[in-house]
């Protein structure tokens, strides 16, 4: 008996003598007995092993944005007129050397900084009314009877067939502009919100009442919470729809701002500022949004991440 | 001295007369009809029934989220309009808060009652202490085991210190040896706290296993149908579920049951079809029809 005990508790020790050690004990074990850079390799080789998908994901994502620069570059190198016509489409090193003027020129940086400046308050604003009027619909049923209607047949109507209604609105230009990116945003969060809210588990406010909570507290501490992983869905949509009003404002109606840059680049004959235009518009969509997700995990630490 | 006997004293559930029914457009389809029960302070009573006999219906209306439709509900006197921190709750689903971490949750109802972080933060952790859990305090539900989940859902329901604790199918949802440790984990739990305890199961040997006594419904509309006092000493051991007592107790309420499970399934369920001897086979084995 103590001898089938003892050789149960001695393999990990020998390593080598016996050949059915399981194979992370032995790595452990040969780990622990060898240099700091052996111990580093021995990570690095698992890390790969666990990683390995994700690094294959990668790898292939970086072949393909590859491939698509090198196609581009090819169509516009050999001019191909196949139907569509790369004739006037500027090639990728002529955009970058038209990026590369743009960072040191201080009118470009003005029309992005602006644009942003109106995606910004656009976006808070449609957030600020939006979530609190989502959530008031969702907990009080008269509310909801009474907005509901309203928003839905407004819903519908896309935030660039506001535009010349939005001239004749507001005194301003730049107001108009913002009021297009606000109505952009607003439905998507108002609509998510009251879906979060409808969501809600009611096992969730019953336990919260039969712990004493009254009406403001099962507002704030149990809707509230349990619908903002909603929210956030809401909110990343919103900012993908402001981003396609804003710029179909500005193209329509704006003076400054990344939308009419792109615009006014094809109207003044500089084809590769177009191109670049349209991958800042890209690169600033795809900033957005990864802030929104940044904030959510911030927010909402529950969640799986 | 006399305030602990007169805490003992608190905790008394009185139903009386108690019909409960739904409105629909065939008119009004009762659910519990003329049920009375009691639960004396720091007894432990259950409830049980077939499915759907109304059972957690009468729960419900003790916690205060349902209202008879004729009868009274009231505690220690006082009438249940609604629910309150005086009567806690635990459910068969799974209602911690995700966006809360485990010690949140236990302070929630501290905090409703208005006490002050510190205080309570520190009686979150004795309690989690108590259960065991004090080493998952910091963690969120979803991390946790269903068993876990529950006996934080009771350490929460008794952190405002409640006059009754009213258990709805709490480890229905568990597996059956999880279910075994967590009926011991709550019995010493209402042993130390002297609490009234009642408890709704479809599971009898669990039902005989925890209560003083055992009220048996029958199927929709409910009624109370029998009151079997359980004699079994205390503390209870696994091992008493063996016993020829625990046994005799159980036969005679399985027998109450079936009775009422088979009129709850309806139609042609009877001991005769069970057993496929009333099927006319017109002189065939089964085998040859197929």
């Amino acid at each position: 008996m103590e001898r089938a005990v003892l050789k149960l508790a001695e393999p990990p020790m020998s390593g080598g003598e016996e050949p059915v050690v399981p194979a992370p004990q032995a790595a452990t074990a040969a780990a622990e007995a060898s240099p700091p850079m052996r111990w580093f390799l021995t990570r690095a080789v698992r890390w790969f092993a666990l990683h390995r998908q994700q690094l294959r994901t990668l790898l292939i994502g970086a072949i393909s944005l590859a491939l698509f620069l090198l196609s581009w570059h090819l169509l516009t190198k050999y001019r191909v007129s196949f139907h569509v016509r790369f004739v006037n489409v500027p090639s990728p090193a002529q955009v970058f050397e038209s990026f590369t003027r743009a960072v040191d020129d201080v009118k470009f940086m003005q029309h992005v900084l602006l644009s942003c400046r109106r995606i910004l308050f656009g976006f808070i604003m449609a957030a600020v009314v939006a979530i609190p009027l989502g959530l008031v619909m969702g907990r009080f049923r008269l509310i909801r009877d009474i907005v509901f209607p309203v928003s839905e047949v407004l819903r519908p109507i896309p935030a660039i067939a506001w535009v010349p209604m939005s001239i004749m609105l507001w005194p301003s230009n730049e107001e108009s502009i913002v009021f297009i990116t606000f109505l952009g945003s607003f439905f998507p969060i108002l609509l998510n919100t009251l879906h979060g809210m409808a969501a809600v588990d009611p096992v969730l406010v019953r336990a919260s009442q039969c712990l004493g909570a009254r009406e403001i507290s099962i507002f704030k501490d149990v809707y509230f919470p349990a619908s903002l992983p909603s929210i956030f869905t809401g909110l990343t949509v919103g900012m993908g729809v402001a981003w396609v009003s804003l710029i179909a404002a500005e193209m329509i109606s704006g003076q400054f701002g990344i939308g009419y840059f792109t615009w006014e680049a094809y109207s003044l004959v500089q084809y590769a500022d177009i191109a670049l235009g349209m991958i800042c518009i890209g690169v600033l969509g795809l900033g957005s949004s990864a802030a929104i997700r940044g904030i959510g995990r911030l927010v909402m630490p529950w969640g799986r991440a | 001295m006399s305030l602990q006997t007169a805490e003992a004293q608190k905790g008394r559930i009185d139903v009386a007369d108690f019909s409960l029914s739904y409105e629909t457009l065939d008119g009004a389809v009762p659910a519990v009809s003329e049920a009375a029960i009691y639960v004396n302070p720091g007894e432990f009573v259950s409830i049980v029934g077939p499915s759907g006999c109304g059972k957690s219906t009468l729960l419900n209306a003790v916690a205060g989220f349902l209202k008879p439709t004729r009868g009274s509900v009231t505690v220690d006197g006082e009438d249940v309009d609604r629910p309150s921190a005086d009567r806690g709750m635990v459910f068969q689903q799974y209602s911690l808060f995700p966006w809360m971490t485990v010690r949140q949750n236990v302070e929630f109802g501290l905090k409703m009652k208005g006490m002050d972080r510190s205080r309570r933060e520190s009686a979150a952790r004795t309690l989690l202490g108590l259960a065991g859990l004090l080493s998952f305090e910091n963690q969120y539900p979803d991390r946790l085991s269903g068993g876990m989940k529950q006996r934080v859902g009771i350490v929460r329901a008794l952190a405002t210190g409640p006059k009754v604790l009213l258990l709805d199918e709490p480890f229905g949802a568990l597996d059956a040896q999880t279910r075994v440790i967590m009926q011991q984990i709550l019995t010493n739990m209402w042993q130390r706290l002297k609490i009234s305890v009642l408890f709704v199961t479809h599971d009898i040997d669990e039902a005989i296993f925890l209560s003083d006594r055992v009220y048996c419904m029958t199927a929709r509309p409910g009624t109370i149908k029998a009151e079997i006092a359980i004699p079994l000493e205390r503390p209870r051991q696994q091992a008493m579920m063996m016993s020829s007592e625990f046994l005799a107790l159980r036969r005679g309420l399985m027998s109450l049951i079936r009775e009422e499970s088979l009129k709850a399934m309806g139609g042609e369920v009877n001991d005769i079809a069970l057993q496929g001897l009333d099927i006319d086979m017109h002189g065939q084995s089964l085998a040859s029809l197929i």
